[in-house]
């Protein structure tokens, strides 16, 4: 909340101020105290500099200050609290100095305050949501704006003309309209503010949010307009909210006409209400001119008025507004196991149908922009250490909230007792059973927070380890891409969840699209018995399984499809047996991604103890203990190089294939098959394998998830073979970390380990 | 759209099509762009490959099984009334009175018995009309990250299935399944709006 931070405070300030008045302030700089007027200039020079920092520095660390007590932010809003202290700072000052210390510039604000408040929510704007609700914004932001303006001015205006308004207030009916649109101006931090704690629903939190951001737009126009004809006046203004009100009941219905979702009568009571008034007017009054407005000072007042009225009140009382009137909220009580997992399906049925029918075209022009955003953008914009502070910041806050978790706890949420909170499979971090509730939802991507919701959903009589898979599976479960959550989780968002489980997801896909295509080609050699060049590319999977596999137990079923098992299963022949294919069992075998430089070069394999021969066509899954001997993490002599076939390409989607080829032909290789190149065999340089992730630790038992961006990662996801690639030493770059991996791989958990397996495998070139 | 309206003559059977699947005019021909679109060959009809080749697919993790259910009956390939008849499934629901939808008609594609029974269909592979507790472990398997474990997938898929299973069989029905999704609101959260 510093972005309200900063406004807030500053108007109490600038409600005593006058004139801008030098004093002996504190601490400033060291200046030899010269004479009057030297000095005056001087504190002129550096005064709002000064003063900007001083305010930063109070407000962060009142909004520091203001989390530790969770309580507290949960009943008041921080704009409130934030306007509370600058009222006490303002009074002390006052005080103190015995006049106006410092006024808010309207310059200062648009100049140095502003831009950075607009950056941070166009940064962080849930685009999608946004843009999926743009109709409705922009009819509020627009429409609702100008009405709005001319509503507040009228009522003012008619008010006047019933001799309800003070006679000294000279004022017109231009002066009303102009200090109506200024006033109209629905300000987003504010809203922003409050509504962060309050958690509706995401539709109403959009369009709420959406139309405070454009509707400055409309009002600075509207502004503009009527200040040419200016004189104002000043008078009760809150009568015409009553008109607002109607206004957006007009709106909305309008609206309705034309959404597939309907906005419901409760929605817009909160709209109505939700609009909140803050800095953008207070500026904007600030900026009439004197001479012009006779009334400025009484258009002052009221604004400063409607501001607090409107942060204060109704920032406070919404969220009780919002419980009594049983708004619609951003989660729906806690759904079954069943419910959960299916709402999960189809959101990622929807995502994916929405591909296939291309709705939404734009959006690869988006995700191209979020690509170069996540490369660029966030490197400059926000360093490291902006991140490494965010961690710090939540660490706090989350260590803070155990208090409130166990004293919740000891509330008769007698589900979530301490210990029923150490879900072994919550990335934790500190230990596990420092867990809060909050944090369990935050994580799980529910994006509660603990003031509202968590009170919600206990449910008395349910079975605790209901519970416990509840969050298991919210934390497990992949987000489908639409479920932004637009408020709470806004600071938190870890940047590279989505792009992990892209991976992921991309990873089990090629996976099973190269296991069917290769049993459909894989029918097509059957009849062949000579070896020879090879088209099909088969994916190796899982070392481990096969060394299970060769205690003679059936495979076990990793497979996402029951047509073809993943797992790489005994192989018994040798290796100088022609035709592999036809004695392999299609079902049990595993995929050897091979990718292949050539298709012709492919000879009957002949590996001369050096990398430079092409494996052979008929890649041999080999007999058990060569395959142990394959195993990186055991033999330590993994063959490294990696080959690309044509047909692999096709199967990779055109999209990824440009990072594909990327990083094939980073390899010094070709992407496609007959390279001139032949008999060299594409090696992968060692892969950035480091686990430098800033990530939540893990609560893994084993290894360190390896951090790879995307494209590499693709390239990764196979490893070559060659015959006799048991005799090759080869490189070794990253062999300690697989005999690292190896130990807890073949540690009793070789169900943990599958999963480990499958991505860390990727990781083995 | 309206100015192509002229090319809605080149939709094979494009009436047809636009009876049994209810879609619009435009909603149709868009949908005929798209399949032109997405056959890069021009062959007339898409196989899986075409499919494939969508992106975002790729990383959905159920994309495999919706380009599945494009082709069912072990097709190798759809055309565009196929292409159509699946995606049917998700245009909005009508807002007409269902009372006065002739009952002998059979029932529009994009009811919501409909809709869920082509998301049964993606979990019930073996097409045995039940979820058995594999098939539900294996959804589980594709939707969920890897840091739950074997096992605890397993308690999931077993807690999941004992909830919805109501006459004990181990296995979820169709009917069980749509039971357990009453409350949800399937019409809206299985539609895509520009289908309309």
């Amino acid at each position: 909340m510093l972005r309200a931070a900063l406004p807030l405070f500053g108007l109490p300030l600038a409600g005593a101020a006058a004139t801008e008045e030098p004093t002996q302030e504190p601490g400033s700089p060291g200046e030899p105290p010269a004479g009057l007027a030297l000095f005056r200039w001087q504190w002129h020079e550096v005064e709002a500099p000064y003063l900007v920092a001083l305010w930063i520095l109070v407000a962060s660390l009142a909004k520091i200050v203001f989390h530790l007590s969770r309580k507290v932010t949960s009943l008041v809003p921080e704009s409130c609290l934030l306007i509370l202290l600058g009222l006490v700072l303002g009074g002390i000052v006052l005080a103190v100095a015995k006049k106006a210390e410092y006024q808010l510039e309207p310059g200062t604000f648009f100049l140095f305050l502003l831009p950075p408040i607009v950056l941070d929510s166009g940064y962080f704007m849930p685009s999608r949501l946004f843009f999926d609700n743009l109709g409705a914004i922009l009819t509020y932001a627009v429409v609702g704006t100008l009405w709005n303006a001319f509503t507040t001015g009228a009522a003012l205006w008619g008010l006047q003309q019933a001799g309800l308004v003070a006679p000294r207030v000279q004022a017109s009916l231009l002066d009303f309209l102009l200090f109506g649109s200024l006033i109209s101006a629905v300000d987003p931090v504010a809203v922003l503010a409050v509504f962060e704690e309050v958690h509706v629903n995401d539709t109403l939190f959009i369009i709420v949010f959406g139309e405070s951001l454009l509707n400055d737009a409309v009002t600075v126009v509207l502004y503009k307009v009527c200040n040419s004809f200016v004189e104002m006046g000043s008078a009760n203004v809150q009568a015409a909210d009553y008109l607002k009100g109607v206004g957006v009941v007009l709106q909305t219905w309008v609206l309705n006409q034309f959404r597939l979702v309907p906005l419901d009568k409760i929605d817009q009571v909160v709209m109505s209400y939700g609009g909140l008034r803050g800095a953008v007017a207070f500026a904007l009054v600030i900026l009439l001119d004197r001479t012009k407005v006779p009334a400025k000072d009484y258009f002052v007042a009221t604004t400063i008025v409607v501001v607090f009225f409107t942060v204060i009140v109704q920032g406070l009382t919404i969220k009780p507004l919002v419980k009594w009137l049983k708004v619609k909220r951003s989660e729906h009580h806690k759904p079954t196991l069943n419910q959960e997992l299916h709402e999960h399906t189809f959101d990622h049925i929807l995502a994916a149908v929405e591909d296939v029918v291309g709705h939404h075209g734009y959006h690869y022009w988006r995700d191209r922009w979020e690509q170069f955003d996540k490369k660029y953008l966030s490197q400059l914009l926000m360093r490291r250490s902006a991140y490494r502070i965010r961690d710090q910041i939540w660490d706090v806050y989350y260590r803070l909230n155990i208090r409130d978790a166990i004293s919740f706890v000891d509330q008769g949420g007698h589900i979530l007792s301490s210990t029923g909170l150490t879900l072994p499979s919550m990335p934790s971090r500190n230990s596990v059973a420092e867990t809060s509730v909050t944090n369990l939802l935050r994580e799980s991507g529910s994006g509660a927070c603990l003031d509202l919701q968590v009170i919600d959903t206990v449910r008395s009589g349910r079975d605790r380890e209901d519970a416990v898979m509840h969050h298991l599976l919210c934390g497990g479960l992949y987000k489908p891409r639409r479920r932004y959550k637009a408020s709470c989780s806004r600071h938190f968002i870890s940047e590279d969840a989505q792009e992990r489980q892209d991976k992921e997801i991309f990873q089990q896909n090629m996976k099973r699209r190269l296991e069917s295509f290769k049993s459909t080609k894989h029918n097509i050699c059957l009849n062949k018995s000579k070896p020879r060049p090879r088209k099909t590319s088969r994916k190796k999977k899982d070392g481990l399984a096969n060394t299970e596999a060769t205690n003679g137990k059936p495979p076990r079923d990793l497979g996402f499809q029951d047509t073809a098992a993943v797992i790489l299963t005994v192989e018994s022949e040798s290796e100088e047996e022609s035709d592999s294919s036809e004695t392999e069992k299609e079902d049990d075998e595993g995929i050897i991604f091979v990718a292949r430089a050539t298709s012709e070069v492919l000879q009957e394999g002949k590996v001369s103890g050096s990398l430079e021969v092409c494996p052979s066509p008929r890649i041999i899954p080999p007999s058990p203990t060569c395959a142990e001997k394959e195993l990186p993490w055991k033999s330590g002599q993994g063959d490294l190089a990696v080959y690309v076939s044509s047909e692999t390409t096709k199967i990779v989607p055109v999209d990824m294939q440009a990072g594909w080829n990327q990083s094939i032909s980073s390899l010094e290789s070709l992407a496609s098959p007959p390279c001139t190149q032949a008999p060299t065999m594409t090696r992968l340089p060692p892969c950035p394998l480091a686990a430098e992730e800033p990530q939540p630790p893990f609560d893994l038992p084993y290894d360190p998830r390896p951090s790879f961006a995307f494209p590499p990662s693709l390239a990764k996801a196979g490893r070559s073979r060659s015959e006799s690639s048991a005799d090759i030493p080869q490189q070794q770059e990253l062999q300690p970390l697989m005999g690292h991996e190896d130990r807890t791989h073949l540690s009793p958990r070789a169900a943990n380990s599958h999963w480990c397996i499958q991505f860390n495998k990727g990781g083995r070139l | 759209m309206g100015s192509r309206g002229s090319h809605a003559a080149r939709i094979p059977d494009g009436d047809s099509i636009r009876q049994e699947t209810g879609f619009s005019q435009a909603s149709l021909l868009r949908l005929y762009h798209r399949f032109r679109a997405l056959d890069r060959n021009k062959k007339g009809y898409l196989s899986r490959v075409d499919l494939q080749e969508i992106g975002a697919l790729a990383v959905n993790p159920l994309g495999e099984r919706i380009i599945d259910s494009f082709f069912p009956d072990g097709n190798l390939r759809v055309d565009f009334p196929g292409f159509v008849r699946v995606l049917a499934h998700f245009r909005p629901v009508d807002d007409e009175d269902p009372g006065m939808r002739d009952p002998k008609e059979p029932e529009p594609l994009n009811s919501r018995m409909n809709k869920l029974r082509f998301a049964f269909q993606l979990y019930d592979l073996d097409r045995d009309g039940k979820i058995s507790r594999h098939e539900m472990l294996q959804v589980l398997r594709l939707m969920v990250g890897v840091q739950v474990t074997e096992e605890q997938l397993e308690s999931i898929a077993d807690r999941t299935v004992q909830e919805a299973d109501e006459d004990g069989d181990g296995a979820v029905s169709f009917l069980e399944f749509t039971k357990s999704l009453e409350k949800m609101n399937i019409e809206q959260k299985m539609s895509i709006r520009i289908l309309k």
